[in-house]
């Protein structure tokens, strides 16, 4: 039944790097399993599907700018899967009736991944303040996508088993491409590290920045909290022992210095905190769609 | 009799120049190692940076919309494609390294505009419509190039075509299908697209290069095999293609001569204006400054990224530079 999750990416073989670009859940069952509530579970799937939808908002401005044009090629493939998590768990939201304020100026004819995309405001945005920050120079570009993809690999590979099928299919999907990108910016930091002096300087500098933005990242919210109970969501105090061990781990082998791991703060990101830089993202991720609020694409 | 010598003969150039003439004319493939006139190699490597420049260039355009692409599914279609036209680039470039040229001194004369791109990138994209736009007409003004280029005498170039051209293919069609639906759509959506067709059509037509009994190489080329139709055939080839495609699509092209002629079974176009095409060119369309700044930027900024994995392949790999990157696990 949630086969067509994993074929999304087959039967594409006129594409140089395939991508499947239907309706998102279509042939699908949404169905919620009993003991659920929708409304948490919706809530949950804005705080997995912001989190995608903004880091691939991020890595596509480095389109034209890479430093390769195989990187070029590697970063639009981490966005496209990443855009494509994005959809699948704001369409999976949209279905269990999560729709935010967006339903009063989006058109019936949006669908729901759409609406949920243009159409909240900043407040109603569920992501982290990890994948908001900017991108900076290259260096910290590859160290915040090695932490991003670590923590998201860590909890994808245990909502595999959520009570959510759905949820867990969607899981079960992205764990591949979330090994390539935490492999793909490792291997940057690696490079980056055990460089040069320059490059060294850079990648230390990154990791000071970055490390700091974990500090809500293990924190639960009160909808994590209750789903993680209901053996839907995953608690994300429980991989912080695996995110540390992999990030000490490639940071040592890059020769760089772990910065401090800061303090926990209660969720900024996740309750609909967020600061100037995330309006701005917004502001041209929406524009043009919120110009034409009847109009289909 | 002469002495016998251990000095292998001097190549004979005229017998090599009448095995390479031979290839030709029998409408085999010159590979990488078989002799070639410098002249060929010249012209060859001019040809496929050329095109190899224009995708990296192109990607620029489309990619201005990338971030505000008005839905998801959109954004997908266009990030793929543009990734598409960045693998593009690599294959054409690894065409020309296999005549001898190198990447990134290329990409140099890119930058210092000692080589050229096609004109058509040198104009702005102003509305969402462009996207689509730039599918239909310019991918599809690009396929009438290159579906005879999976032809060219040159083997390297011929196969890059053959997959070049059915990925272009694809995005003429995503590109149609857009149009179609903002057709579909609000009357400012029809006005975009009409706008769009309006502003685009021509330079289409200059994608073909001058008229016949103004394009110096063109004989040349054809007699090698590298070129295999004239500039004015390919340009008729696709004004009588687009021509019913943009009434089904109900747009008007901007053209009041467009007529058909009965006679010939052609549509017959206006005059195009060529002292616009010289001046794009040669580097002063609305956007050349802003193209050629985007890849120096693209090179310099990130010098030390590709000077810190160089130091790294030198301690790590034995000295050869990595060969990672590019393709999902998935």
């Amino acid at each position: 039944m949630y086969e067509a999750l994993d074929h999304a990416h087959g039967g594409e073989g006129h594409w140089a790097f395939g991508t499947g670009f239907d309706e998102p859940l279509a042939g699908v069952d949404t169905t919620v399993p009993d003991g659920i509530d929708p409304a948490d579970l919706g809530e949950y799937c804005l705080v997995l599907g912001d989190d995608a939808l903004v880091l691939a908002q991020r890595l596509t401005q480095w389109i034209t700018a890479a430093p390769e044009l195989e990187e070029e090629v590697a970063i639009a493939n981490v966005a496209l899967d990443l855009l494509g998590q994005a959809r699948l768990l704001l369409a999976r939201a949209g279905s269990v009736g999560v729709l935010g304020r967006s339903r009063d100026r989006a058109t019936e004819s949006i669908p729901d991944e759409d609406a949920l995309a243009y159409f909240r405001d900043l407040d109603e945005f569920r992501n982290s303040g990890l994948v908001e920050a900017p991108n900076g120079d290259f260096a910290r570009t590859m160290v915040r996508l090695l932490v991003a993809a670590t923590v998201r690999l860590a909890v994808f590979t245990r909502l595999r088993g959520s009570r959510d099928p759905v949820l867990a299919a969607i899981a079960a999907k992205g764990v591949n491409e979330l090994a390539y990108h935490r492999d793909h910016a490792a291997r940057w930091v690696l490079r980056l590290g055990d460089g040069t002096a320059e490059s060294h300087r850079r990648a230390q500098a990154a990791a000071d920045t970055v490390w700091p933005l974990l500090a809500d990242v293990f924190t639960a919210t009160d909808v994590e909290r209750r789903l993680t109970e209901a053996g839907v969501a995953v608690d994300p105090a429980d991989v912080r022992e695996e995110v540390s061990s992999v990030l000490t781990q490639v940071l040592d082998q890059a020769t760089l210095r772990v910065p401090a791991w800061p303090a926990d703060t209660a969720p900024r990101g996740r309750v609909g905190e967020h600061g100037p830089e995330l309006a701005e993202l917004l502001g041209t991720l929406q524009g043009l769609a919120r110009q034409h609020p009847a109009a289909t694409w | 009799m002469s002495a016998p010598t251990l000095e292998r003969p001097a190549p004979d150039e005229a017998a090599l120049q009448r095995q390479f003439d031979a290839t030709i004319a029998a409408d085999h493939r010159i590979e990488p190692r078989d002799w070639m006139p410098e002249g060929y190699r010249r012209t060859l490597i001019r040809q496929v940076a050329q095109h190899a420049h224009s995708e990296i260039i192109g990607m620029q355009p489309e990619g201005d919309w990338l971030l505000a692409a008005p839905s998801l599914r959109r954004k997908a279609i266009l990030l793929a494609k543009v990734q598409d036209e960045a693998g593009h680039g690599m294959y054409l470039y690894s065409a020309a390294e296999t005549l001898g040229a190198d990447r990134a001194d290329l990409t140099d004369k890119l930058i210092e505009r000692k080589q050229k791109y096609s004109s058509i990138f040198n104009y702005p994209t102003l509305s969402y419509a462009d996207v689509g736009v730039i599918g239909w007409l310019v991918d599809g003004a690009a396929i009438c190039n290159q579906v005879p280029l999976c032809r060219s005498s040159y083997g390297p170039y011929a196969r890059a075509m053959i997959r070049i051209c059915k990925e272009e293919s694809f995005h003429q069609r995503q590109g149609y299908e857009l149009l179609m639906t903002m057709m579909r759509g609000t009357d400012e959506q029809r006005a975009m697209v009409q706008d769009s067709v309006d502003r685009w059509w021509w330079p289409s037509l200059m994608m073909f290069g001058p008229p016949d009994d103004d394009s110096p190489n063109s004989a040349q080329s054809m007699a090698w095999g590298i070129k295999r139709h004239s500039n004015d055939e390919l340009r008729q080839r696709f004004v009588d293609m687009s021509v019913p495609q943009a009434e089904f699509l109900g747009v008007t092209l901007p053209d009041p001569d467009l007529t058909w002629d009965e006679q010939s079974g052609h549509w017959r176009f206006g005059a195009i204006d060529w002292d616009e095409f010289k001046r794009v060119i040669s580097g002063h369309g609305p956007a050349n400054d802003e193209r050629i700044a985007r890849r120096r930027a693209a090179r310099d900024d990130n010098a030390w990224v590709t000077e810190a994995a160089t130091a790294y392949a030198r301690k790590h790999d034995g000295g050869r530079p990595a060969e990672e990157h590019a393709g999902s696990a998935a």
